[in-house]
């Protein structure tokens, strides 16, 4: 990819970004008031995430078992309710203790 | 009252920090300079939009499908501008919108909201500057450490991004059933997409669309007005 291609996926990657945010905050005055829209958009986040977190996880490191293991420890973590931060590194940590491991053998 | 909002986006700032130097590390190992993921972080401000993005641009991707992928992913901002649209107070209006919108982001909202009480532009402005300086130099952090730093150590700190968006989903959908049907459901179609051969044409950014489509959609009909149970 050359830079001039790269800048023409920049500014349509930022501005579609940028329209969005910014469009509802300037234009709308009143609450949408239906309710099936209303949903469609809050669970909209969480559909994204997790279309993006599985499976694609399983292959962000390299090995799928540590992979693995630092998936488990995030979901835990979560689950607990422990901070954004502790659990993005703690499953970091993990990948890195358990590839370490994964190496020896 | 710009005091008050720095000091609130310390913390966010901090957060922003590890994660984008995880995407420093992601872009950089796709293939991408370390000025481009610094571009990237410093025009778009957000980590899943940004995420897919480059996941786009790796697969030489159609800017059709850029666009779109960025319009549903980021599709949750115009929900909070919204919010943030009834609550911001009467000189927080016009150009202080168009400028400040940008730094519309789902933990910046969260804060913002919290406040419990009308929004002023200048704090919303001193909001925005800890997580935007904590987000660029991570990115620049993590792009060029990505070169430096062994294998081992980025190939840990990839799945921080992961981590965060794990984060995320969990506590909600433990909260909430309905939550963790979408959820539910969005995993199981990206699954499918992934690992069934028939769709091996479609391209991730636009499986990710299919995903929170149809997800989204069949838990608005099935559980309307659960979604913030």
């Amino acid at each position: 990819m050359d830079s001039y291609e790269f800048m023409l996926y920049l500014g349509v990657m930022a501005g579609v970004t940028y329209l969005v945010r910014v469009i509802p905050f300037v234009l709308v005055k009143n609450k949408i008031e239906n309710k099936y829209i209303k949903s469609f958009l809050g669970y909209i986040p969480y559909a994204v995430l997790a279309a993006m977190t599985i499976p694609g996880v399983f292959y962000s490191t390299r090995y799928f078992l540590s992979a693995l293991c630092g998936f488990v420890t995030a979901v835990v973590l979560a689950y607990f309710g422990k901070s954004l931060i502790t659990v993005a590194l703690s499953a970091s940590v993990m990948v890195f203790l358990s590839g370490i491991v994964i190496d020896c053998f | 009252m710009i005091k008050e909002g720095i000091r609130d986006g310390i913390p966010i700032g901090l957060g922003y920090f590890s994660v984008s130097f995880s995407f420093g590390i992601l872009a950089v190992s796709g293939g991408f300079e370390w000025w481009e993921a610094l571009l990237i972080s410093m025009a778009n401000l957000t980590s899943a939009g940004q995420y897919a993005g480059i996941t786009v641009m790796a697969a030489a991707g159609g800017l059709v499908e850029m666009a779109v992928s960025q319009f549903v992913i980021n599709l949750r901002y115009a929900l909070m501008s919204l919010s943030l649209s009834q609550r911001a107070d009467k000189k927080f209006k016009g150009i202080y919108r168009l400028i400040l919108g940008f730094g519309i982001t789902d933990e910046i909202f969260a804060v913002a909201m919290n406040t419990g009480k009308e929004i002023k532009r200048s704090y919303f402005f001193g909001l925005i500057i800890v997580p935007y300086i904590g987000w660029a130099m991570g990115t620049l952090a993590g792009a060029v450490c990505g070169n430096i730093l062994s294998s081992v150590i980025c190939d840990a700190l990839g799945i921080a991004l992961y981590g965060m968006f794990i984060a995320i989903i969990v506590p909600a959908a433990k909260k909430n059933k309905a939550v963790l049907f979408v959820v539910a459901v969005s995993v199981a179609l990206s699954c499918m997409l992934y690992y069934i051969p028939v769709f091996d044409r479609i391209s991730s950014g636009f499986a990710i669309i299919i995903c929170a489509v149809i997800a989204s959609a069949l838990g608005a009909a099935l559980f309307p007005g659960r979604e913030a149970d």
